[in-house]
């Protein structure tokens, strides 16, 4: 039995054993081999899909080389977050400091790209070797006339929340500076989606459809223009909660724009999102087209999901994810397809999170927060799972213990939001967890099931 | 950055400046941030010239790196040892993004651990994290070793892990695992340099000496998986022990587990890489790196081993080279099997000549990887056209022209450049295909050339740890995926659409 580390049993539970209150929100344990990954990324998720601006990393080059168009994030137009820009810190740099070579390496993509606006992020040692970064902006800003914004992502400080917070409050600069004339009073921002494979082009879809105006797709698809003027609409629609809903808190405060918290994942959060926002506008025209929009896209899939239903009744998943509102959905995801969930747990949960969890799940479920390989690999071999829904981090535990794995992270090339995305997702889950390959693994031939 | 091959130029040649040497030189010694003046690199001056030459201006930001950070490198090495795990000492991001970018490749699982630091680790110093990290990772793996890189964040707060690593270990009374440090700072180097430099830092902290035995030393530089089991197989039918430093054959391209492997099974016993120290021979590969600081110059200098020292062995007579110095080890001539191998692969070498002969290649990654490569190229009738690489040693164009002299005229070296530089040079001329990871995918798109993925990283497609690049089989087999890719770009392109050639 592989041994669970003293300081992390405060961060596992199991549901319907004793109550408990899930330990989290902590900077990770050292050594533990935490999943997560820091402030930097934290960021670098957020802002990566606005495409119109360029994304400068200051500092020496592995943050930038990794995260070198790496997700799935689309865009209807320019494509600079596709590109990874670094001002490479050199020996040299660290020594005489940064700030030349950024401001050179600004002007030089500016003129190169024309790009709408531009992020620089600030990597660890940019915080230690003191560059002043905003002051390299700031000049730029005005040569250049165009928003250039630092973001403070060193690394050390605080957990990927932290970045997302830092990426917020650069995002809270543009907000407000647009003009916002012909917005109408049934409009909406939507935060927190990726448009990983065109899902923000979906969801956009559905929303207008209903008669919801649509201001700006602030991280998918995400334009400098339409961020400025996102103050304008009346209402926030927020997913990924973890990572947005700081920037819908301090809209709310200085624009008094109130926000909901939705799931596109899964039909009942995707009808509920719909719902919601016609609910919020007390609009009686755009709840019915709400429902006949559900009605409609329901009656498209189901036909196809009951036959995966069929084959995947009874069997068991586990579940990790980056922020915890993504799992909420895929445990109810797995319940339309008859699948338990064994095993759940995210990166950046909070204490309601895992309250809510605590509260969807089955008896017996375990939960983790901030969890490692180690811990990941003894439950699912514990609970004998058949299906584990993670990211490319997570992939190899699952495979190599012969366990069907769904990739439902930021790099994934298949859209699993919105109803489309949930027949998707059952094709996903069902291709994986039917192969026969399994047949052939070690542990399935010892246990055949 | 850029060293041009012109006729009129060769005897220019171009100077190395301080630094350029990368990590093998910080070893162990934590960067000072007193503002000494460091004297302008001329590389860069000599590069920017040419540049300016040919209408570029010199580029203030990286655009699309072609080169990664040291620790990676560092990662790969200690990931070949058995019952190792790695360690950053510097933020969880650093530990996550590589185990993701490796794990995209190799396709296994890559546990590697961090210090974490948060904002007080960085003012006061990470020691109690390095202590609590190292505790958290032998209580949880158990492991025989802990391979410790410093990221730049620990090098630049100036820590001095040696010293901690030193107080840990009289402290633990020969209780703990083997703790092995090496400084990557990644803001010198690439991960080829974090690569070495680990490597060397295994064999400093492990060799021993004793009496002389017969097996040889084996420092292949960064191969594939399977690239590893072949070499280790080849030594095995000359009948020669073989210890091989690291060995990640098993450890990142293992079978399907029945229960799961805290540490995957397999890599370098750290007990025959204390008897490095007395075998017979090394056998180095690789070339662009500082040939004084590499693990096999260790190990003649402290303990008098034999080093050969050899070009990586890509292509017939690269391999030659190799497979004589066996004879030569194992007084015996060439095992049948591999010998029949070789006869196949100069076999297929000549049915196949016509379709390739002329074609200008793109060649980039690794610089040792682009050696081995350009000479593979140039002995099939392929032109290395174009040299790059996002590392800089200084030494990249020498090497491929001690190869193969008759490229000096022909061939443009590329050092220190991004993706987005290379494309340009690509652009300016007639390329057929480029060869490299598969970070050059777009390029390769936009160009319209086929792009024959070889070695790391290869993050769209299957198959990277299993591709064969050294040796009689590994030259096969890019033969054969070259010339495919040529004849299939030429059938896709005619309007005929012949089936038949």
């Amino acid at each position: 039995m592989l041994p669970i580390l003293e300081a992390r049993k405060s961060q596992i539970h199991e549901t319907g054993a004793e109550p408990f209150v899930m330990a989290c929100e902590k900077q990770s344990l050292a050594g533990s081999v935490s999943q997560r990954a820091c402030v930097f990324c934290g960021s670098r998720v957020v802002l990566y899909p606005i495409a119109d601006a360029v994304h400068l990393v200051h500092g020496p080059i592995g943050c930038a080389a990794y995260t070198w168009d790496i997700r799935g994030a689309l865009s209807s137009g320019p494509e600079l977050h596709r590109l990874s820009f670094s001002t490479d810190l050199q020996e040299r740099d660290v020594v005489y400091g940064g700030e030349k070579k950024l401001y050179r390496a600004l002007i030089e993509l500016i003129d190169e790209h024309h790009p709408k606006g531009a992020f620089v992020y600030s990597t660890c040692i940019v915080g230690i070797i003191g560059d002043d970064v905003a002051a390299v902006c700031r000049r730029v800003e005005s040569e250049r006339g165009i928003p250039v914004l630092p973001i403070h992502s060193e690394g050390f400080r605080g957990t990927k929340k932290d970045g997302y917070r830092a990426a917020c409050d650069g995002l809270m600069k543009l907000v407000g500076s647009g003009p916002i004339e012909g917005i109408g009073p049934r409009s909406i921002n939507i935060l927190g989606d990726f448009n990983l494979a065109g899902e923000t082009w979906m969801i956009r879809d559905y929303y207008e459809r209903i008669g919801v105006e649509v201001v700006a797709t602030i991280t998918g698809d995400g334009r400098i223009d339409a961020i400025r003027r996102a103050h304008g609409a009346a209402l926030n629609v927020v997913q990924c909660a973890g990572s947005m809903v700081h920037l819908a808190k301090s809209m709310e405060e200085k624009y008094g724009i109130p926000f909901l918290r939705v799931s596109y994942f899964g039909i009942e959060d995707m009808a509920k999102s719909l719902y919601d926002v016609a609910n919020h506008f007390h609009d009686a025209e755009i709840l019915g087209r709400s429902q006949e929009l559900v009605r409609e896209e329901v009656g498209v899939i189901m036909p196809e999901l009951r036959r995966y239903r069929q084959a995947l009744e009874g069997r068991r998943a586990a579940v990790y994810t980056g922020g915890a509102f993504k799992a909420f959905s895929l445990v109810r995801s797995l319940r339309t397809l008859g699948m338990k969930t064994v095993l759940v747990g995210s990166q950046t949960g909070n204490r309601e999170d895992y309250e809510l969890l605590r509260d969807l799940c089955d008896q017996g479920t375990i939960l983790v927060d901030d969890t490692n390989p180690l811990e990941l690999s003894r439950f699912v071999q514990e609970k004998e799972v058949d299906l584990f829904i993670g990211g490319v981090k997570e992939r190899p535990i699952a495979y190599k213990l012969g366990i069907g794995f769904c990739d439902h992270n930021h790099e994934r090339k298949v859209a699993l939001a919105g109803f489309e995305g949930m027949l998707n997702f059952a094709r996903e889950v069902h291709c994986s967890v039917m192969s026969p390959v399994w047949k052939l693994v070690p542990r399935r031939r010892r246990n055949p099931s | 950055m850029i060293a041009p091959i012109h006729p009129d130029n060769l005897s220019s040649p171009i100077g190395r400046g301080a630094g350029s040497e990368g990590v093998a030189s910080e070893a162990n010694t934590p960067l000072q941030t007193n503002r000494e003046a460091i004297p302008p690199d001329p590389t860069t001056l000599t590069l920017a010239l040419s540049r300016r030459e040919r209408g570029h201006e010199p580029s203030a930001a990286s655009k699309n790196a072609c080169k990664l950070c040291a620790p990676l490198g560092a990662c790969l090495a200690f990931r070949g040892v058995e019952g190792a795990v790695p360690f950053l000492h510097g933020s969880q991001g650093c530990s996550t993004y590589i185990r993701r970018y490796m794990i995209s490749h190799f396709k296994e699982p890559l546990d590697i651990a961090s210090s974490n630091f948060s904002e007080a680790t960085a003012i006061f110093g990470g020691e109690a994290n390095l202590r609590e990290g190292l505790a958290n990772v032998t209580r949880q793996y158990a492991p025989r070793l802990i391979g410790i890189a410093s990221t730049c964040l620990a090098e630049t707060i100036g820590d001095d892990v040696t010293f901690y690593l030193r107080q840990i270990r009289a402290e633990a009374n020969g209780n703990a695992p083997r703790l092995v440090h090496v400084s990557t700072p990644s803001y010198a180097g690439t991960h080829a340099e974090g690569y070495f430099a680990a490597v060397r830092a295994l064999v400093d902290a492990l060799a021993e000496p004793g009496p002389r035995h017969q097996a040889v030393n084996v420092l292949t530089g960064i191969i594939s998986p399977a690239d590893l089991r072949y070499l280790k197989g080849l030594f095995r039918d000359f009948g020669l022990e073989a210890i091989v430093l690291p060995d990640y054959s098993d450890t990142l391209d293992g079978p399907v587990w029945d229960e799961y492997q805290t540490i995957p099974r397999g890599g370098t016993p750290i007990e025959a890489i204390c008897r490095m120290g007395s075998a017979r021979a090394t056998i180095e590969f690789g070339s662009t790196g500082d040939r004084t600081k590499t693990a096999g110059a260790l190990l003649e200098e402290r303990f008098g081993v034999p080093r050969y020292e050899l070009p990586p062995p890509m292509g017939v007579l690269q391999t030659d080279q190799l497979t004589d110095v066996l004879s030569q080890l194992a007084g015996r001539p060439l095992p049948p099997a591999h010998e029949e191998e070789r006869g196949r692969l100069i076999d297929a070498y000549v049915d196949a000549h016509k379709y390739v002969f002329d074609k200008r290649a793109l060649v980039y990654g690794e610089q040792d990887l682009v050696v081995g490569l350009a000479a593979l190229l140039a002995e099939v009738g392929i032109v290395p056209a174009i040299c790059a690489s996002g590392a800089k040693t200084g030494r990249l164009r020498d090497r491929i022209t001690a190869l193969e002299p008759e490229l000096a005229g022909e061939v443009t070296v590329l050092e220190g450049v991004d993706f987005t530089e290379i494309e340009a040079f690509a652009a300016d001329q007639r390329i057929d295909l480029a060869i490299g990871n598969s970070k050059g995918y777009g390029l390769a798109r936009r160009l319209k050339i086929p792009l024959i993925r070889v070695g790391f990283p290869i993050h769209d497609r299957v198959d990277g740890p299993r591709l064969v690049h050294v040796g009689y089989r590994g030259a096969q087999q890019l033969f054969d995926r070259i010339g495919n890719a040529v004849i299939a770009a030429a059938q896709d392109g005619s309007p005929v659409g012949y089936s038949y050639m």
